[in-house]
């Protein structure tokens, strides 16, 4: 089934009247693609009263835009989002649609996928356009899902050789921002809203927003722990050690498991990505899955007692011995030197 | 009354993936891990218990997989689900997400009347949360996923407290409804006494042909029968079983998504600076910090 389009789609999600950061980021991978394909970048917004953010979304490279505006849609709830994008999905057959792995993401793009019969590949760290070769049949021209998978332990390279369109969803974060200096013009296609009687089968009674303390992307730097600390108890070392030197606390998807940190502070394919100046990896033995989320740092500083622990051959500094050792050490011979 | 339909999963444990169950190619040795309950289902069915004990009703459990995973079906049983059924059959290898979510819409059609679909929001295998909604969307259900809470139900309309990115929100939604179920929604509850006693003598259609195989004397028909009759059969689902479903959309064949390439990535470092665990060390490696205006 090939696809003769050359259109890579963006869903942009909004919330208030603002675009979510990691669909701008979206747009910025969407505009490499499309650039590769030789097709275009098309963002889809959906939304009441939202051209402006239309129009904002030629900043990031999109070419043109298809809009559908109206009060249905102000905020997202499943059925009308789903509908409207399956039937713009079905008409259209974008070569490519690509979608953040938010909580409104991974409720949408699922449907999208099942309702248009399109391949979906979840939290993707990496998207690339290649020849491929599978099953000694040449294909052209496909987009790469590439993820850890199983638990992060591997990387895979997902494809949708045979079906029209090729989704994917991308956390935020991964994915890195560039507004143009000088964007075109852009077009915007409306679109008309048509009602359903499904519509309302899902109301927003309330919402209420609880803003996070946490900004790990925002931090230049950053204590991460992982499983290797052992228990909660030992994991104060971590507190200890960004207290001392004005860090975040972080924590491997198996600290987050175990309760020795909140989930708003995974760093990971399914949890956040940094990119910090510093970033220190205490007890974290560096699974693929942890490392996606981490690699870019400007400098890791590894601590773990087992020397082929994989961290190490990311760590610009590598300490093989024990928390327990290291980081009392550290910290007082940071406070006596900056005395 | 409400009759629940909850979808489950038996997961290999990947937290506890060590050295030793990577195979020198890279690829997962699966046979090296224990297979578990994807806590996500597991509390989902809690969720549905609680909304059976409060207004009546009945759970079923649904699971996609080998044989082997009858084992947590019965734990499903003995939590308090009243009916399980293991859709199996060699043909479903190979499934992506779409094609999963294809057999298990067809199975919960074949099973019938529901008001509640129930779901983990996403398993540990592969993180995709796109099970659920994918169903969903073959069954034309609506969904509420992330849910948290089920606070009441009333003419129809189930009132709902899930998260949202950045918060939560409560919504009103009418039945039937698909819903996942985020971790930490609720603590399931341990296995009931009396119902361990009864189904840890529960058998699929495999474990009867076995028996049947070693036995003579012994008819499948007749032990399936039986084993009904006292309310302990698995029911076992094939293809056969499932006659409206089209076999081009199932396996491997039937998903969009194919691996092309699976590595262990080759790492970029091997540089890294080793700072030996002494005071001298670290004091050095505080200096070069400091000196780089990386810290202070």
């Amino acid at each position: 089934m090939e696809n003769k389009t050359r259109e890579v789609w963006v869903f942009i999600e909004q919330r208030n009247g603002k675009p979510a950061d990691v669909s701008l980021e979206l747009l910025s991978k969407g505009r490499k693609l499309a650039d590769t394909l030789n097709g275009v970048l098309k963002s889809v917004v959906l939304g009441h009263n939202v051209k402006n953010i239309a129009e904002e979304t030629s900043k990031y490279g999109a070419d043109s835009v298809l809009l559908i505006d109206h009060p249905e849609l102000e905020k997202y709830r499943p059925l009308p989002y789903s509908r409207m994008m399956n039937k713009l999905v079905n008409e259209h057959k974008p070569r490519i649609v690509l979608f953040g792995a938010t909580v409104i993401g991974r409720g949408l793009a699922p449907r999208v996928a099942s309702n248009t019969v399109s391949g979906l590949t979840a939290d993707c760290t990496d998207l690339q356009i290649s020849d491929v070769t599978y099953l000694k049949k040449e294909y052209q021209e496909l987009l790469l899902q590439i993820r850890p998978a199983f638990g992060g332990n591997i990387i895979a390279t997902i494809i949708t050789p045979d079906n029209p369109v090729q989704m994917a969803t991308v956390r935020e974060g991964v994915m890195e921002l560039h507004e143009l200096d000088a964007p075109n013009p852009v077009k915007i296609e409306e679109i008309p809203y048509i009602p359903d009687t499904t519509d309302d089968l899902v109301k927003i009674i309330e919402q209420y927003r609880e803003e996070s303390k946490v900004n790990l992307k925002g931090s230049p730097i950053i204590v991460a722990g992982g499983y290797g600390l052992g228990s909660k108890d030992n994991f104060k070392l971590i507190h200890d050690l960004a207290e001392t030197i004005g860090g975040e606390v972080a924590g491997s998807r198996a600290a987050v498991d175990a309760g020795f940190v909140s989930p708003d502070r995974q760093i990971g394919q399914t949890g956040v990505t940094v990119r910090p100046k510093l970033i220190f990896s205490i007890g974290i033995s560096g699974a693929i899955q942890h490392r996606a989320g981490m690699q870019d740092s400007n400098k890791i500083i590894a601590i773990n007692p087992d020397p082929e622990a994989p961290i190490f051959e990311i760590a610009h500094y590598g300490i093989v011995g024990n928390a327990e050792d290291v980081i009392p050490n550290f910290i007082e011979l940071f406070k006596h030197k900056l005395k | 009354m409400f009759n629940s339909i909850v979808m489950v999963k038996q997961v290999p444990d990947t937290a506890n993936i060590t050295g030793k169950v990577m195979k020198d190619d890279g690829t997962v040795n699966r046979s090296m891990l224990p297979a578990i309950f994807n806590h996500e289902d597991k509390e989902a069915l809690e969720l549905a218990l609680q909304v059976k004990e409060r207004y009546g009703g009945t759970v079923s459990v649904i699971t996609m997989g080998p044989p082997r995973a009858s084992e947590m079906l019965k734990e499903c049983l003995y939590m308090g689900a009243d009916k399980a059924y293991l859709i199996s059959d060699r043909k479903f290898a190979g499934s992506d997400t779409l094609a999963t979510s294809y057999v298990l819409s067809e199975a919960i059609k074949h099973i019938g009347e529901f008001d509640f679909v129930f779901a983990g929001r996403q398993a540990i295998d592969g993180d995709t949360a796109q099970v659920g909604p994918q169903t969903a969307e073959k069954l034309k259900l609506s969904q509420v996923t992330y849910a948290e809470d089920i606070q009441q139900i009333e003419n129809n309309s189930v009132r709902i407290k899930r998260k949202i990115d950045g918060g939560h929100e409560i919504v009103e939604a009418k039945l039937p409804l698909l819903i996942t179920v985020v971790k930490g929604a609720n603590e399931p509850r341990p296995f009931n006494a009396k119902f361990l006693m009864i189904y840890k003598n529960a058998k699929t259609l495999l474990d009867l042909e076995k028996i049947a195989n070693e036995n003579s004397l012994l008819v499948l028909e007749d032990l399936v029968n039986e084993y009904k009759e006292k309310n302990l059969y698995i029911t076992t689902l094939t293809t056969e079983d499932l006659p409206s479903i089209d076999l081009t959309r199932i396996g491997l064949h039937g998903s969009p998504t194919k691996v092309h390439k699976v590595e262990s990535v080759v790492l970029s470092g091997g540089e890294a600076v080793n700072i030996p665990p002494t005071k001298e060390g670290i004091s050095e490696l505080i200096d070069t910090l400091l000196n780089d205006h990386i810290l202070g």
